[in-house]
């Protein structure tokens, strides 16, 4: 679950981590206030969206004068911003962070994630900030500094020295740099983050160490113990269909293509996608109904998946374990009843009571049109779908 | 022999009387599995399934001898669960549990490292379908009727693709020596290189179905294993061509977040390392029936 910057700045300062003073706004009356309220003579305006790569996309800029602050901040508010990050239709601006701007003589990277190798918190910073992580993997690799810490004896201060004079900071940068190491390591720990990231990392012209950008994610699966951070979750940077199919109990992820997929596991999931995108055609969603899905559930799956307008055809595609192919057959019927199906649907059953399913189907008399294996299911799928009119 | 689990291993069940421990420890019990007991805390001393229930593992092992146990305990309570199956002196522990936080996790693997060799737990899963031997027993949740008896193993993260695979060599005629679930979790028990050593030391085994998906750095750690200590054939297929890179796809751990990890960078590497790629997920028996003719001809 990602937060927004101005979140994970407040958490970060609260863990010891020196950040710009700034403040919240909600208007763009109240983005000028903000400026005032913080004195000087120019400030920075950013846009709160769950993304990266927001000053190159037009939602950051550094402001002279109060006025300018206001005018800007107006053509954020209610808007899409679309990054190389975001889909086409970008996320909605409905909350801006203005600070006074920094004096800034160097940019790092500093970023703490999951190192699955290790099965550590890994830390990974670079003398040269301000790039996004995968372009300076890119671009600079050998500038790259990595170490992962061991959880029983937590960031040992040697190792932060070591890599603060690493990343060429001397002096009393050190012992600033070591604070802030230890204070995010503390907060992804504390908190059962998944990535903490500050980049850039600036020295200003005074020498001091400031976290000028922050990101922060956490373990889903941990927030039933975080429920503070539960809070911080902002429905309006989700997709509005993945939001809903959560809220039902779906893991649910919305693509580009018209083929909707209903699928149990995973991986029969990405395998089935695959399958579709090798017999021509393109996926709409990974869906997972999950394990012991009732009529109800299907019913459920298929409402989804309709809710997407760009769905052309229904591909269902069930392996049962301790799913059972009847309850199954009996939400496709169900579901074909109760949303008024018009798209053409194909259902591919195997596993558990697989011949009381096929049965329940053929006897249904709707227009289901069945599939024997994985490719079949996919080929027919490709085969009936309706192209929207270009 | 099979690996982790034959008709003789003594298991127990560590929340057994829970609705879904219950419904899937019956079905152990009804197609053969040696299960000995079940473990719920503040239920020791009562029966269930015709089994004696105990309040710790500690408990279960000596009264039963248990050698492994299959955890189905909610994640918020299952990390604790797998450590206490550890120093109970279980050697094989199978956690079908979905939602571990990652940190959880961390704490179980380092837990585990504890121990010398001799009393190390082996840990299959989390968030897995389990394990099988054909005909012999099983540990977990799949439906054991789609399994055929034979000399092929599978490791696979996915349940569902697993029986997939299981059933496309079925209906070929070509049988499972076991069948091991890693699960879909970030941080697991057992890499498919932990589990391809033991299928390359079993005699019962000739040739290892191994699927894998996007996300995380196992599969590679695999090939190289393969293309260096291994004499069986093995046969691979990895799940998500199709996925966006930066989004999770069910799996908590199937994500691409790093250079390697998309599912056309794990086809080259495994490919690179001498291993049949099936081409698509359909393909999975055919190019393992291939793969084995090929060598029959070879002998």
């Amino acid at each position: 679950m990602d937060i927004h910057e101005y979140q994970a700045k407040e958490i970060l300062a609260r863990f010891g981590v020196p950040v710009p003073r700034g403040g919240l706004a909600y208007s763009p009356e109240q983005a000028g206030y903000r400026a005032r309220e913080l004195g000087g003579n120019a400030w920075v305006v950013k846009a709160q969206v769950h993304s990266g790569g927001r000053g190159a996309a037009g939602g950051v800029k550094l402001c002279r004068s109060e006025a300018e602050v206001q005018s800007f901040a107006a053509t954020l508010f209610g808007k899409q911003l679309v990054t190389k990050q975001t889909d086409a239709n970008g996320k909605g601006v409905y909350r801006l962070w203005v600070e006074g701007a920094s004096d800034i003589a160097r940019e790092l990277y500093l970023g703490l994630v999951l190192d699955r190798k290790s099965e550590r918190i890994m830390i990974v910073a670079s003398a040269h900030g301000g790039m996004e992580i995968e372009d300076l993997a890119e671009s600079d690799p050998e500038s790259l500094r990595r170490m992962t810490v061991d959880p029983a004896v937590g960031l040992s201060e040697y190792q932060a020295r070591e890599l603060a004079f690493q990343l060429g900071l001397s002096g009393g940068q050190i012992a600033q740099m070591v604070t802030i190491l230890r204070a995010c390591y503390r907060a992804y720990r504390d908190l059962d983050a998944m990535m903490v990231e500050i980049n850039p990392l600036v020295v200003t012209g005074a020498g001091d160490l400031v976290a000028l950008d922050a990101k922060m994610s956490f373990d889903t699966n941990a927030l039933f113990r975080r429920p503070e951070i539960a809070e911080l979750r902002d429905r309006s940077q989700e997709d509005p269909r993945e939001s809903r199919a959560g809220d039902l109990g779906l893991a649910y992820v919305g693509l580009d293509g018209d083929i909707g997929c209903i699928i149990n596991g995973a991986g029969l999931a990405m395998a089935t996608m695959d399958m579709i995108k090798l017999a021509g055609g393109e996926p709409a969603n990974f869906l997972d109904i999950g394990g012991g899905a009732s009529p109800e559930r299907v019913v459920r799956a298929f409402q989804t998946v309709l809710a997407d307008q760009k769905v052309s055809v229904i591909l269902v595609n069930i392996f049962a374990g301790i799913n059972r192919c009847d309850w199954v057959a009996e939400g496709v019927v169900q579901a074909y009843r109760e949303v008024g199906m018009t798209l053409p649907v194909i259902v591919r059953l195997a596993g558990t009571n697989v011949e009381e399913g096929r049965h329940i189907l053929a006897a249904s008399g709707l227009p289901i049109i069945s599939a024997d294996t994985l490719a079949d299911a996919a080929e027919k799928a490709v085969a009936v779908r309706q192209p929207l009119a270009a | 022999m099979a690996i982790l689990i034959t008709e003789k291993t003594r298991v127990i069940v560590q929340g057994m009387s829970g609705r879904i421990g219950q419904f899937h420890a019956e079905d152990m019990i009804k197609h053969g599995t040696n299960v000995v007991g079940g473990v719920t805390p503040g239920k020791g001393g009562s029966t269930l399934l015709g089994r004696p229930l105990f309040n710790t593992v500690r408990e279960a092992v000596e009264a039963t001898g248990a050698e492994a146990s299959l955890v189905f305990v909610p994640p918020p309570f299952a990390a604790d669960a797998i450590m206490e199956a550890a120093d109970a002196g279980i050697k094989t522990a199978v956690c079908v549990t979905d939602g571990i936080p990652s940190q959880d996790m961390m704490k179980v693997k380092r837990f585990l490292r504890r121990y010398p060799s001799d009393r190390k737990m082996r840990l299959i899963g989390p968030n897995c379908a389990g394990i099988i031997s054909p005909g012999k027993g099983f540990m977990g949740i799949m439906p054991p009727h789609i399994y055929m008896p034979g000399r092929v193993g599978i490791v696979g993260r996915s349940g569902t693709l697993g029986y997939e695979a299981a059933s496309q060599m079925k209906a070929l005629g070509i049988g499972v020596s076991t069948s091991v679930g890693i699960g879909g979790d970030p941080i697991n028990g057992s890499s498919f290189r932990d589990i391809l050593e033991l299928f390359e030391a079993d005699p019962e085994t000739d040739a290892v179905m191994m699927i894998g998906e996007i996300g995380g750095p196992q599969e590679a750690e695999a090939a190289l294993y393969a293309r260096n200590a291994m004499t069986k054939p093995v046969v691979a297929y990895i799940a998500g061509l199709s996925a966006p890179k930066g989004r999770k796809m069910g799996h908590a751990g199937a994500i691409i977040s790093a250079f390697g990890e998309s599912a056309q960078e794990k086809v080259e590497i495994l490919s690179a390392a001498g291993i049949t790629i099936a081409p698509n997920p359909s393909a999975m028996g055919e190019t393992m029936a291939r793969v084995l003719s090929g060598r029959r001809a070879a002998a």
